[in-house]
């Protein structure tokens, strides 16, 4: 390779990179084009660069559909899952790690288990449950769900971490008088930052593009999440791309945003968390 | 033998993703348990908010599916009845759509797994050196894994659209105008254009673990084989593959099981149609409950769901482990 004449496979190499690279970037820039471009000029010409660029695409978005209610709803939701997710994982975690025997791997065993559970069989007894408690059509309903479904993938990576962490650490912390809450607040969440950075990704991603909650549970526009408002719009604007794609733009960009500035930790984050579920 | 003791060591490629140190970890749980050392019951108190919810909206839902499985309850009435296996007999008993579902589970599921596990491998091998050039295409190659699947829908929905869409634009472009399809129209042919957007959403993550399996490879190893001659193919079957297994069987198993659950995807591409050609069974069961109000018949679907995804798991492990010992 330090050689590199170009070799046959050298070069199949480059244009199978670059193939698939181009695989990659044409639809996304294609669909970033047409956000700014009217209805007519994306059928003149749905591939040339726009023109005459305009903005009237995000202008409808904000005048005539609910994007922005949408956006804030996710940014709510989000943020509140995420953070409510971890708190209660890394309680959670932080005690399946320490109570030793049986009883710890049982209730390790216990939450493992709702990594088998595809969420397409609890979801219509849940959208019962909900309904029978009016959380449906609440916010609040689905930050709830959202713990409830995420917490294990959580609790079964930091407990995994927690587990890693040497005992003495722990007695050490009991012998200077430190009380349980105390260990766990300066011994394992510092400790534990990274899983924790990775964890958090993990959850932002996922909370943030679900669909299937708002779906099931939200039917007021004016509560949904930008996943659910997309969808919506699609059945409004069916064949306007423009304003469809400028939806989706504004819904991306948060999280496209988060990936240029902490690439490494995204990668890190949703693949270990992934691999889990 | 050889491969086994290597696979023992580096089982758990993605730990290196979690950012954990492997680290010492002394097990000596034994030797505390002497002198009536209990557990701190304070230490249960951590678990009370996690054991609310959990329970209550994972836990108890899941059981509560098979017992809506046995009713004919239609999610609205307050009365329904007991059917018995009624809903089970249903399902198995000539439903077509039911049928047509699990076959295009099946059909979506191989090609995702065929298709992305031999593309991010392949990615993988050719971007495993940490290179600017290699680092910068894995980020953008990962990218479209940060998308919503609804954004990745509709992105995709532009590239397929019959009339103006990308794919047929560029066909008659480059002279392949006789190539051109109605792609999700296609009825028979939907399923596979859907399972290439997941696999275009999902094979750059799948790549990283495979970097990351491939890096814990030494390099001593390429090149003993290398001195004794081996070929490139050779070199791959016989060295690569069987020590990238621990890779190869997380990315199958996830795989497998992101195919089955890929609704999201499905749902906001096609919503299962035309006719039940993209219908799998994620989207069947929600169709069953939520736009015809079979609650009672949905989650008999939703049993037989997670039956299916058990049972494809264990064998898709079984091929697995078969496949990396046969080299």
């Amino acid at each position: 390779m330090a050689l590199a004449a170009p070799s046959v496979r050298g070069v199949a190499r480059t244009v199978g990179l670059t193939v698939y690279a181009l695989i990659i970037l044409v639809p996304l820039t294609v669909v970033l084009f047409t956000t700014l471009k009217t209805s007519p000029q994306m059928y003149a010409s749905p591939f040339g660069l726009p023109t005459t660029p305009t903005l009237d695409n995000f202008g409808e978005l904000l005048n005539g559909g609910q994007l922005g209610t949408s956006l804030l709803n996710s940014v709510v939701v989000t943020l509140s899952s995420v953070v409510l997710t971890l708190l209660v994982s890394s309680w959670a975690a932080y005690g399946i790690a320490r109570i030793h025997g049986w009883t710890g791997i049982v209730v390790f065993g216990v939450f493992a288990l709702g990594l088998a559970v595809p969420a397409q069989v609890a979801m219509i007894p849940q959208y019962v449950i909900f309904k029978q408690i009016g959380l449906t059509n609440s916010l609040l309903g689905l930050i709830l769900i959202n713990i409830a479904v995420t917490c294990p993938v959580a609790i079964f990576i930091l407990t995994g971490f927690l587990k890693t962490l040497p005992n003495e650490l722990f007695e050490a912390a009991e012998i200077d008088g430190a009380g349980q809450w105390r260990t766990y607040r300066s011994i394992a969440l510092p400790l534990a930052k990274p899983s924790f950075a990775a964890v958090a990704i993990f959850l932002f991603v996922m909370h943030w593009n679900d669909l299937l909650y708002p779906l099931l549970f939200i039917t007021d526009p004016s509560k949904a999440t930008l996943p659910k408002a997309l969808l919506d719009f699609k059945g409004e604007y069916t064949t306007n791309y423009p304003v469809l794609f400028a939806g989706v733009l504004v819904a991306s960009a948060p999280m496209v945003i988060a990936y240029v500035f902490l690439q490494r930790y995204f990668v890190a984050g949703i693949t270990a968390g992934a691999t889990k579920c | 033998m050889t491969s086994d003791t290597v696979q023992g060591e580096t089982a758990a490629p993605p730990r290196s993703l979690t950012f954990t140190e492997p680290g010492p970890e002394p097990r000596r749980k034994r030797r505390r348990r002497q002198a009536g050392r209990r557990n701190d019951p304070r230490l249960f108190l951590f678990l009370v908010p996690a054991a609310v919810i959990y329970p209550w909206l994972v836990l108890w839902p899941t059981v509560q599916a098979v017992r809506f499985s046995l009713t004919d309850w239609d999610g609205l009435s307050t009365t329904f009845n007991e059917v018995g296996l009624g809903n089970y007999r249903r399902l198995f008993g000539g439903d077509s759509v039911f049928t047509q579902a699990v076959g295009n589970s099946f059909k979506f599921m191989l090609a995702v797994v065929i298709g992305q596990t031999t593309l991010s491998l392949v990615l993988a091998l050719a971007l495993q050196r940490n290179t600017r050039t290699n680092i910068a295409l894995r980020a953008l190659y990962f990218f479209p894994t940060v998308l919503s699947s609804v954004s990745v829908a509709f992105v995709w929905s532009f590239v397929y659209d019959p009339t103006f869409g990308l794919a047929n634009t560029l066909l008659s472009a480059v002279g392949l105008g006789s190539w051109q399809q109605p792609w999700l129209g296609d009825q028979s042919l939907a399923i596979y254009y859907l399972a290439i957007v997941q696999i275009w959403f999902h094979a750059g993550q799948m790549m990283v673990v495979y970097i990351a399996g491939l890096q814990t490879i030494p390099p001593e190893l390429y090149e003993a084989v290398d001195l004794d001659g081996a070929t490139r193919w050779q070199r791959f079957r016989y060295l690569t593959w069987p020590l990238v297994a621990p890779a190869t069987a997380i990315v199958v198993a996830y795989t497998t099981i992101q195919s089955f659950k890929a609704f999201d995807l499905i749902y906001a591409s096609t919503g299962g149609g035309p006719n039940h050609a993209t219908e799998i069974l994620s989207t069947l069961i929600y169709n069953s409950a939520f736009r015809t109000f079979e609650f009672g018949y949905a989650a008999a679907q939703s049993v037989i769901f997670v039956l299916v995804v058990a049972l494809v798991t264990v064998v898709q492990r079984r091929a697995v482990a078969l496949s990396s010992r046969g080299g």
